[in-house]
Parts: structure tokens; sequence; C-alpha cells
């Protein structure tokens, strides 16, 4: 049979019924038919609606602000999808606009993709697409384009999200890892290891109870209170997600050709993550954040934007962690504890299994 | 955090340094038996803090490090079994046996799952009764119990589809060839406390007698490993031998009796190759004849070809204790965490790994 002679296929048996009397995502929410456009206009624009959205064009029309944009992207696989202090749908809001304030950005705009399992029960993407939607108001950022796809049974994890933001960078910041020099300082915003340990903890296999909950935040605020106060003095701003302090001052080592010098005892690490580390051995440096960021400062200003962390509420138990050194440009060498001194190198281990 | 902030105290540490400076008259040897000490020193930094009379070297006691490499083979036979659902610690995913290693395996495919305890191996083999779900028993006393505890448990469940592959071994054998070598230069021993939390140390009492040596059960805080060593110190100050414990809170010269009756139960004593070592009497564990149906070794019986170490690895030394980690030609260059060449360069207790993510600059 050639394909004119093909007979044109419908959407199968569609359903007549509301989406809202469906229970779960079937593979035609993502074949571009009706379903499609039902699960569109009856899910997601509800939720995320603005202008731009609201075209339902094939991408979203912007009217681009004066300066430099920065754009970023970032996708979200996290297992389970609901953990205390969050979720998917609020750490892919974060996730994004971390990464554009990391830039010196404020962020404006997000796309969101879905890429959803066949069997998703339509509750649970409505709490995802709530959570997403009330990040994302929060912030304030639009969400202004999408797209939904649907794949087999067991080929996906109930929901996988991609965010792309566009935000636009404060006339004369220029924050890049390469501007870490000799003499700086490097502050942390809040205490570690919140958010791994506290999405680890849900696994069955621990078995272990904790009041634990993710640090799950939009930074943007924090950023912008430190660029208020002195923005030529703030060189980098990182915030240490997968692979915790370690790997992200590591990274920032090599890139500027620096080292670090850090006071194991400065570094606050959350209530119950520490134990929960003790108890699985893990080292907290080295687990995920996903609302503390790393700031790394010219020494002269340090104070002052240590106290403007300070002032904010998300930052009210930033601390000077460290500083930066020439001494031995690549490595983090940390001070412990008892006074001895060691190597944090880069995680070579295996990662803790889809924490975002 | 209680149990840890008080044995992290720096002010403690150094008034402690001070006194094993004044105790050490003379240069002195001392071997921390467990990989778990080895963790500490290096991730504090604790060892270079020590006196420069003192010399510690770094112990056999990293289970991953000594399993053999013929088992780690027999693993890998096991685990790319059609259907077959094998469980492990993680530690052991990438430690490289002839030719693979179990991540690689997973990767192609293979159901290789990590679990924290050999009872959730058996809670597995309950939610797939249809598939053969295998554990990799590693470990030395301490975790012994749980194992056997899993074979109790997976036979008052009924299960047939549950096996364990033990690798389990015994730390006094490995203390005894050690000090029956005529290139040893150890001259005391830090045993490995939670080893004896399970065993007590009875067992360390003739071999303390027979080589006349200081063997002090220690725990794994900073604070413990310098009372350890502070008790090592004077012993071979004074010239005395014999066992001390240190790690009183949690050792008892018995033991754990309840844990060592499930092993006995389940588990006999057998002669067991150690990775670099060679065949060590009496020094491992297997499962007794009345439990051989939940033995994974007989129900998958090995036909693979005979194992290879790769030629560069001087494990073997690096853990009798011969040869530090650094002074290896491979470590650090064809031997990293991402490359192992060998067992101690992979597990979170191996020397090598220690050495190599906490020492790289200094």
């Amino acid at each position: 049979m050639s394909d004119a002679t093909r007979p044109v296929l419908s959407d199968g048996p569609v359903c007549p019924l509301p989406l809202a009397d469906q229970d779960t995502v079937l593979l035609a929410h993502g074949g571009g038919g009706r379903l499609t456009q039902r699960l569109i206009e009856e899910l997601l624009l509800p939720a995320f609606d603005n202008p731009a959205l609201r075209r339902l064009h094939d991408g979203a029309v912007l009217e681009a602000p004066p300066g430099r944009l920065a754009f970023s992207t970032d996708s979200f696989v996290v297992s389970p999808l609901f953990f205390p202090g969050g979720d998917i749908g609020s750490l892919a809001v974060h996730g994004t606009v971390n990464d554009l304030a990391m830039c010196g950005a404020t962020p404006l705009w997000l796309s969101v993709s879905l890429i959803l399992e066949e069997g998703l029960p339509l509750a649970t993407l409505r709490r995802v697409v709530a959570s997403l939607q009330r990040a994302a108001q929060a912030v304030p950022v639009s969400i202004v384009t999408g797209d939904t796809k649907v794949v087999g049974r067991g080929q996906a994890d109930g929901v996988y999200l991609n965010t792309a933001g566009i935000g636009v960078v404060r006339p004369g910041v220029d924050l890049a890892p390469q501007h870490a020099r000799a003499g700086d300082v490097v502050l942390l915003s809040g205490p570690i290891a919140a958010h791994g340990m506290a999405v680890m903890s849900l696994r069955e296999s621990l078995g272990f109870e904790t009041a634990l909950r993710s640090d799950s935040a939009a930074l943007h605020g924090l950023v912008a209170r430190l660029l208020d106060t002195a923005p030529q003095a703030v060189h980098v701003l990182r915030d240490p997600t997968r692979g915790g302090v370690a790997s992200a001052l590591n990274e920032i080592a090599t890139a500027a050709t620096v080292g670090f010098c850090l006071d194991e005892r400065a570094i606050p690490v959350a209530d119950g993550a520490r134990e929960a580390c003790e108890l699985l051995g893990l080292d907290p440096l080295y687990v995920a954040n996903e609302g503390v960021l790393l700031a790394i400062v010219a020494a002269e200003a340090a104070d002052a934007l240590l106290a403007a962390l300070r002032a904010e509420p998300l930052g009210h138990a930033a601390a000077v962690i460290g500083t930066v050194t020439a001494v031995h440009p690549g490595r983090v060498v940390l001070r412990t504890t008892i006074g001895g001194t060691r190597v944090v190198d880069m995680l070579s281990g295996e990662q803790l299994p889809r924490i975002c | 955090m209680r149990y840890v902030d008080e044995y992290r105290q720096g002010e403690q540490v150094q008034s402690w340094l001070d006194a094993i400076a004044a105790a050490s008259t003379r240069p002195m040897t001392l071997m921390e038996v467990c990989g778990g000490q080895t963790h500490t020193f290096l991730r504090f930094g604790l060892d270079a803090l020590l006196p420069e009379a003192l010399t510690l070297v770094h112990g056999p006691g990293c289970p991953v490090c000594v399993t053999p490499i013929e088992l780690i083979d027999h693993a890998l036979a096991i685990a790319a079994q059609p259907g077959l659902l094998f469980t492990s610690f993680g530690d052991m995913l990438r430690v490289p046996g002839t030719r693979d290693d179990l991540r690689s395996l997973k990767a192609r495919g293979a159901d290789v799952r990590i679990v924290y305890s050999p009872l959730d191996a058996v809670r597995l083999a309950q939610q797939h009764p249809d598939r053969q779900v295998v554990f990799f028993g590693v470990g030395f006393e301490t975790t012994a119990p749980a194992h056997a505890l899993a074979v109790l448990q997976a036979q008052q469940a009924g299960l047939t589809n549950f096996a364990l592959l033990s690798a389990l071994v015994l730390v006094p054998p490995a203390i005894a060839t050690i000090l029956a070598d005529p290139a040893n230069r150890v001259e005391a021993f830090l045993a490995a406390g939670h080893v004896c939390a399970v065993m007590g140390y009875g067992q360390y009492e003739p071999l303390a007698a027979r080589y006349r040596v200081p063997i002090v059960v220690t725990g794994f805080e900073p604070l413990d490993l310098l009372q350890g060593i502070h008790c090592a110190v004077r012993a071979l100050a004074a010239g005395r031998s014999g066992v001390e414990n240190q790690y009183r809170r949690a050792v008892q010269r018995e033991g754990n009796p309840a844990a060592q009756q499930a092993l006995g139960r389940v588990f006999e004593v057998c002669d067991r190759p150690w990775r670099g070592l060679g065949v060590l009497p009496a020094s491992g564990l297997r499962l007794r004849e009345a439990w051989r149906a939940y033995d994974a070794a007989e129900r998958f019986p090995l036909s693979a070809p005979a194992p290879r170490e790769h030629p560069e690895c001087l494990a073997g030394e690096v853990l009798r204790g011969l040869r530090k980690p650094p002074a290896c030609p491979a470590f650090g260059a064809a031997c990293t965490p991402e490359h192992p060449l060998g067992a101690p360069m992979v597990s979170s207790e191996g020397a090598c790994a220690a050495y190599y993510r906490y020492r790289s600059a200094t």
C-alpha cells in the first residue's frame, strides 16, 4: 500500500470525555492530535497563562530588553518526583533560574518541555504543572513556550522535564569561573547537603527517616543583593548542584588556574544531613545542593557581601569558608576539623542516583 | 552529633599527639588493619600530624581489595546470566576482574543492582519469585552476621531463588600471615574495632603472645586512632606485648554472642585466596553443607578461563604493608579511580584510593 492510498488515521478511539475524567496519560496525549490539544488547553495553558504562550505559535516572540542576554538549559530526571522541600516541577524552575542568576542575569522567560511516560496518572501531572507554575510565579519568570511528548510505558520514569531560560545581564557585571584570583574570599550562602540527602532518604532500600528537607530555592534574589552591594567585587558565582561544593570549586580552580584553601569548621552542613552522611559514609562536600551559592569575591568587599547575604532569609547562615590562593593552582585543599589538611578532589566514585 | 563530635575535637587531638610524641622513644612501625581506619587517617590529615619516629603502614583490611580475582570473575559470569538479578555493595561494581567489571556488565544490559544490605537482596528475591537473585557477599566478620541473617531469612521465607556468593574473610589469619612473613617490619597492630565488636578479641591473644606484639583494638574516629596509637607506642616503648582495648564503648572481650551464633550456624571456615596475598589457610567463610542450597558458587559453577591480574598492579605489596601506594609506578598514572588496575584504587577503604583522593597535592 502506497502512502497515497493509506487511509487517514485518526488518533484512534478518542475519548469524548473532558480531560478531567481521564485517569492517566496516553500515548495519544503526545501525538499532536486532539488529546494533545486538550492537554495544552485544559492543563498547561491555564497554569502558565501569559500573552506569549496564549498565541499558541510554534515559538514565543519576545521583545528583547537592552543589554546582554544569558541563556541556559537544564534537564530534570529526579526520582522520586516529589520529595520533602520540593518536587521535579519546582526543581526545574529553580535549576534554570539559578543557572541564569549565576551569570548575573535577571531571569525573564522559561521554556518547559515535558516528557511523560504512558500511564502517568493525570493527577500527578497536574501536581507537577501546578508546582512549575507556583515556582515560576514566585520568581517571577514567564513560561512562554513548551512542548509535550509521551513515550511508551517503561521508556521513562513518570516525568522528565527540560527547562531553558533567558535572562538579562546587569550592565557592567561580568561573572565567569576564570575571574577567580588569588586573595579572593569564598562565601557560601547557606548550609550544604540538604537536597541530596533529603532525596536519598526516600530511597526504600536505605530505610532511614529524617526531617530533612531539600533546600531547592531560586537564588536570583541573593544574587541581586550581592550585585547591589558591590557589583565589581563579585568575581564568580556558582550554585554547587551535582557533585557538591567540592566539584564546583575544583572546576573553578581548573578554569582560573588558582587553588582554594577551605576551612572545614567554617562550612555549614544542614541539620540532619551531616548525620545522614556519617551513617552512609558520604562526604557532605560532594552532596548536591539546589538552594545555595558559592561567591568568589574580592577580599576588601567580603564583609559587606557576607552581610548582604545574611540580610536575606535564604542567606542567613552564610559564611566565609575559605580563600583563593596562587600556591597550589588547580587544587582544593581543606583544613580539617582536627587541624590536619587534605586534598578535596573531583568526585570519582559513583554519583548518587538521579537526584536532580 | 553524639559519638562523633567528642572524638574529633582539635584541642584533644593536639594533647594526644603530644602524648604520642613523648612516648615515641625510638622509630616504630605500626599497622592499622582496617581500611576504615586508613580512610580516617587520610580524610582528616591525621597521619601527617604524627611524630616522624612513627611509620604507619596500611593493612589488608579492605574487603573489596582482598577479594580474589577468581571470585570477581565468578561474580561476573553469574551476573551475565540472562534473567538473573545480581546484587552487590556499590564498591564492588568497579573492581576489575580479568577482562571486565560489574559496572560495564550492567551498562551492557545485565541486571546488576546496588543494595546497602544483604537483607535487601532477600527482599528482592521475594519480590521477584520468578527470577534468580544472587548477592555478592563481601566483608570481614563485621558484615558477615548480616549475610548469615540473609540466608536464615531466605530459608524462613521458603525462598529457592536466593543465593549468596561468599567472599567473606577473617582478620586474624591475615595478621598471622603478615607476622609470619620474614620481610615483615610491623611491630604493633591497631586491630579493627568493628570486627572485634562482633568477634571479641580473645582470638588475638594467642597471636600477640606468639609473635610478641602489642595489638590494640581501636575505633575509627580521630581520637580513637590517636588513643590506639598511644597504647601501642607505650607498649612498644615498655617492651610489652598483648591485647589492649581502646574501643571499650563498642567492644567487649567476648564480642557479640548472638551474631557469632548466627555466623556459626550458617558458615564454616575455609581456605581462601586473598588478592595480593595468596591462599591463606582458614581465612574465609563459606556456607555449611546444610546451607549449600543457598550457595551461588554451587548453584552457578564457574567455567571461566583462568584469572589474570594486571601485570603493573602492586596491590599485593601495598596490602602486605611492604610498599605505600605512591611508591607504585602505576599509581596516579596508569592506575586512577576512573581506570583502576587493582582493587585498592577502587574501594573507599582502599589505601590507593585514599591516597589518590586525599593526598594528590601533598
